[in-house]
C-alpha cells in the first residue's frame, strides 16, 4: 500500500530521544503566572482580584467575545498579583498570579471518575457538549491554540463529513503527543467520541507518523471495534501541519483562502481530544498539559505533565537542569516554536514543548545571496514560491506578494531550513502577509 | 530614382496631414497653469503631497481641488509661486525637517536579544517588540534610510539612523514606517531637540541606555519656557522660539545624560550656502 503524504516538505533530524520516557508529573512551582492572553481571539478577563483565595479548577477570568475562552486557576492558592508579566509573546502581558498553598487537590465531585452530573456525556445534545467544551476553556493544543469550541461550530452552510484527528506531532524533538496516545489512549477515545457527537460525523480518521509504530500499533488495537481509522503516514515534515494532513488523509486539497471546513473536515489534536474528554466526563477545565522538555543543553530530558503557568526555569530545574550554557530557548519545537527572551516566562497551554540548545547546536551564520537553487519551492507543502515572494517582501512590493499567494504560506519553516544561503525567507513572507492583511483592513 | 522619391516623399506627405489633423480633432486640453504648476514643483515624485507624483498634484492644484502648500520638499518659494500662478494669496509654511530622536545606537543602548533576520525594522519589532531593551529607540537596520526618497537617512556603524538637516525636505515619508515612532517632524527654524524617545522611568531607563532622558527635570529648571516633560520624557517646546529663550545652551550643557542637542552648533563647519529658510 502506498504511504499518504502530502507533496513537498522535508525531513528534518528527528532527535526524538524522549520517545521512550514516560509521562511524569511535574512538581508543584511556588508560583504559576497564568497570562489571560493563550488563545487565538480576544484575551480572557480576569474575575478575580488580589487576595482571593481560588479552587483548582476554578474559573479565574471569562472569555471576551465568541472567540475566546474562559481561563482556569491551575492548583488551588491566593490571587497574589494581576499584572503585566513576561509572556512567551515577548512583551509583557496581563497575566493572573496564584500562589498555591500546595493542597493542589480538585475540589469534590471532580476528583475523578464520572462527572456526577451525567450518566452518560453522549446521550447529551451537541450544542450542550460544546457549551461545556467552551466553559472548561478548550483550545487547540497541538501549539496554535485556537478555541475548540469555535472548531465544534461549522457555520450553517458547511456539511462536515469527516474529522481527522492529529496525533502526526512531525516537529523534530517533541514526543507529548507520542507519550499520550501509548499511555492514556482512553482519555483520546472518549474525547473521539465525544467530538465524533457533536459533529454527527461518519468517518473518523486519525493520522499518526510512521516513526511511532507503537503508538500505531495500540490506536488500531483500541479502535477495532470503534469504526476509526488509524492512518500510518510518511514521516515528513510538515504533515502535522492541517491542510497538509487533510491532503493526505483524505485526498482534498483546502482552496486558496479557505478553511478545512469548506472541504468538510475538522481536524483536532490528540491531545486535545483528551482535555474534551476531561472537561465533559470529568467536569475538569483545561488546567494542565502534556509538554516535552528537552535539547542538548538539559541534564534530563523528559516528557511532563505541567500546570498552566509554570515558569520555564521550574521545567528546567525538574528535568535536572543545565549541562552547558543555552544560548536559545525555544517554545514549541524547532521548526516553528517561539524563541524565548528569558526562562521566566510561563508555559501556557500552547507550550507542547520547551527547547533547550547550547552553542554547538545553533547556527548563527549570516545570510548570503539567492543563488537560485530553488530548493525552498521544491519542499514549499504549500507550493508556492518562497524566494519571489521573500523578494517582494523585501522591496515592499505587497501587491505583487499577494498576487504570488503569500498569504497561502503556512509559514512551516521548510524554505528558511533548506535554504543553502540561509535567507529568513519565512520572516520576510510573514511581515508580507502582516502588510497585506493590514492593507485590507484599510480598504 | 524618381519614382522611389516621389512614392516616398508621397507617403510621408499624406502621414503628415492625417498625424496634423488628428492632433487638432484628438488634442487634449490642458490646463496651462498645470503645465506651469507642474514646471515649478521639484520633480522628485516623493509622493509626501499624497498625489502619484507631481503631475497628480499639479492638476489637483491647477483644478483648485486641494491648496498650494502640500508641497513639503518645495518650501515657501514654491508655494508662493504656485500661488502666483493659481492667484491666490500664498499661505505661509513652516517648513519642517525630521529628526531622529534616539542616540541610543549599538554601543550606548543595551539588547534584549541578538537579532539575525533580514534587515527591516518592522520585521525586527514583531519579534518580541524589537531587540533594543529600550522600548522607544531607533532599531538601526535601516527601514527609514532605505524609503528615504532624498538619501538625507544614513545608518553610523552602531547601528543608529542619522538625518541630514541640508538633504531633509520634510516629506515625512520615514515617519509612518518606522514601527517605534523614533522620527519626529520639528520646525527648521528649531535646531534644538532632545533626543530621546523612551517614556520609561529614569531608573529603568539608565539600565539600558547611557544617553536616555531620565527626566530629572534639570532643563526645564534652567529654561522653563524651551522645554516641556511630559510622561518622564523631555521635549523641546517647539511652539515658543527656542533660540532667543535664554537657558536652552545651559540646559545643553547640564543634562546629565547629553542627550538634549543642538544641530547646528557653532564650532562645527556649517556649510552656509543654504542657510535654514526663516517662517515667511
Amino acid at each position: 500500500m502506498k504511504i499518504k503524504r502530502f507533496s513537498g516538505g522535508l525531513h528534518p533530524p528527528e532527535h526524538k530521544s524522549t520517545a521512550a520516557r514516560a509521562i511524569e508529573q511535574c512538581s508543584l512551582p511556588d508560583e504559576l503566572v497564568i497570562p489571560l492572553a493563550q488563545h487565538i481571539g480576544a484575551p480572557a478577563e480576569p474575575c478575580v482580584v488580589i487576595g482571593d483565595t481560588v479552587a483548582k479548577g476554578q474559573l479565574i477570568a471569562q472569555p471576551r467575545g465568541f472567540v475566546s475562552v474562559p481561563i482556569h486557576a491551575s492548583s488551588s492558592g491566593v490571587v497574589t498579583a494581576v499584572e503585566p508579566r513576561l509572556h512567551p509573546m515577548g512583551r509583557p502581558l496581563l497575566a493572573i498570579v496564584i500562589k498555591p498553598d500546595g493542597r493542589d487537590a480538585w475540589p469534590d465531585g471532580l476528583e475523578g471518575g464520572m462527572n456526577p452530573l451525567l450518566v452518560n456525556p453522549l446521550t447529551l445534545p451537541p450544542s450542550r457538549l460544546r457549551d461545556m467544551v467552551c466553559n472548561a476553556g478548550v483550545v487547540g493544543l497541538g501549539g496554535a491554540t485556537f478555541p475548540t469550541h469555535v472548531k465544534l461550530s461549522p457555520p450553517g452552510g458547511k456539511k462536515i463529513d469527516t474529522l481527522i484527528l492529529n496525533g502526526v506531532e512531525c516537529e523534530p524533538y517533541l514526543t507529548a503527543d507520542h507519550r499520550l496516545m501509548l499511555e492514556e489512549t482512553g482519555r483520546v477515545l472518549a474525547g473521539i467520541d465525544i467530538l465524533r457527537r457533536i459533529l454527527g460525523v461518519e468517518r473518523v480518521c486519525i493520522g499518526i507518523e510512521e516513526n511511532k509504530p507503537d503508538a500505531i500499533a495500540v490506536m488500531r488495537d483500541a479502535c477495532v471495534r470503534r469504526d476509526i481509522e488509524v492512518i500510518a503516514l510518511k514521516v515528513m515534515y510538515p504533515q502535522g501541519a492541517e491542510k497538509q494532513l487533510i491532503l493526505a488523509v483524505t485526498g482534498r486539497q483546502t482552496p486558496s483562502g479557505g478553511l478545512p471546513m469548506d472541504v468538510g473536515v475538522v481536524v483536532q489534536n490528540v491531545g486535545t481530544a483528551a482535555a474534551v474528554a476531561d472537561a465533559i466526563i470529568h467536569g475538569r477545565p483545561l488546567v494542565e498539559r502534556i509538554a516535552t522538555i528537552t535539547g542538548p543543553a538539559l541534564v534530563e530530558p523528559k516528557n511532563l505533565r505541567i500546570r498552566i503557568g509554570t515558569s520555564l526555569r521550574h521545567l528546567v530545574a525538574e528535568c535536572g537542569g543545565l549541562r552547558e550554557e543555552v544560548v536559545k530557548v525555544i517554545m514549541g519545537g524547532p521548526m516553528m516554536g517561539q524563541t524565548q527572551l528569558s526562562l521566566d516566562v510561563p508555559a501556557i497551554r500552547g507550550t507542547s514543548g520547551l527547547l533547550l540548545l547550547g552553542k554547538n547546536a545553533v547556527a548563527t551564520r549570516s545570510e548570503g545571496p539567492c543563488i537560485r537553487c530553488a530548493r525552498c519551492v521544491s519542499v514549499c507543502p504549500a507550493r508556492l514560491l518562497p524566494t519571489t515572494i521573500s523578494a517582494y517582501a523585501r522591496r515592499d512590493m505587497i501587491a505583487e506578494a499577494e498576487r504570488f499567494n503569500a498569504l497561502d504560506c503556512i509559514e512551516c519553516g521548510c524554505c528558511a531550513y533548506s535554504c543553502p544561503a540561509r535567507i529568513p525567507l519565512v520572516q520576510s513572507i510573514r511581515q508580507v502577509k502582516g502588510a497585506i492583511l493590514a492593507k485590507r483592513r484599510l480598504s | 530614382m524618381l519614382e522611389a522619391i516621389l512614392s516616398l516623399g508621397g507617403v510621408g506627405f499624406f502621414a503628415a496631414l492625417a498625424l496634423g489633423f488628428a492632433a487638432r480633432k484628438f488634442a487634449v486640453e490642458v490646463d496651462a497653469r498645470e503645465a506651469a504648476i507642474l514646471e515649478v514643483l521639484p520633480g522628485a515624485n516623493c509622493g509626501a503631497c499624497g498625489f502619484p507624483g507631481c503631475g497628480g498634484y499639479a492638476r489637483a492644484v491647477a483644478s483648485g481641488a486641494v491648496a498650494p502648500e502640500l508641497c513639503p520638499p518645495g518650501g515657501p518659494e514654491t508655494v508662493a509661486r504656485i500661488a502666483r500662478i493659481i492667484g491666490v494669496a500664498a499661505i505661509a509654511v513652516d517648513p519642517q525637517v525630521a529628526v531622529v530622536i534616539c542616540q541610543g545606537d549599538q554601543q550606548r543602548a543595551t539588547e534584549k536579544y541578538r537579532y539575525l533576520g533580514i534587515s527591516d525594522c518592522r520585521a525586527a519589532q514583531k519579534l518580541a517588540d524589537g531587540p533594543k531593551t529600550c522600548p522607544g529607540g531607533c532599531l538601526g537596520l535601516g527601514t527609514c534610510a532605505a524609503i528615504c526618497p532624498f538619501g538625507a537617512i544614513t545608518m553610523t556603524d552602531q547601528h543608529l539612523a542619522v538625518i541630514d538637516r541640508d538633504k531633509c525636505v520634510g516629506c515625512r515619508k520615514c515617519v509612518e514606517p518606522c514601527p517605534r515612532q523614533v522620527i519626529k517632524m520639528t520646525p527648521r527654524s528649531v535646531s534644538v531637540h532632545v533626543l530621546c524617545n523612551s517614556h520609561d522611568k529614569g531608573a529603568l531607563v539608565r539600565q539600558y541606555c547611557q544617553v536616555g532622558c531620565i527626566a530629572c527635570q534639570l532643563c526645564k529648571k534652567v529654561a522653563p519656557e524651551a522645554y516641556v516633560i511630559e510622561d518622564f520624557l523631555a521635549r523641546v517646546d517647539y511652539r515658543h522660539a527656542v533660540k532667543p529663550t535664554a537657558g536652552v545652551e545651559v540646559a545643553i550643557e547640564k543634562c546629565p545624560t547629553h542627550c538634549i542637542r543642538d544641530d547646528n552648533p557653532p564650532p562645527a563647519p556649517v556649510p552656509d550656502e543654504k542657510p535654514a529658510p526663516q517662517a515667511a
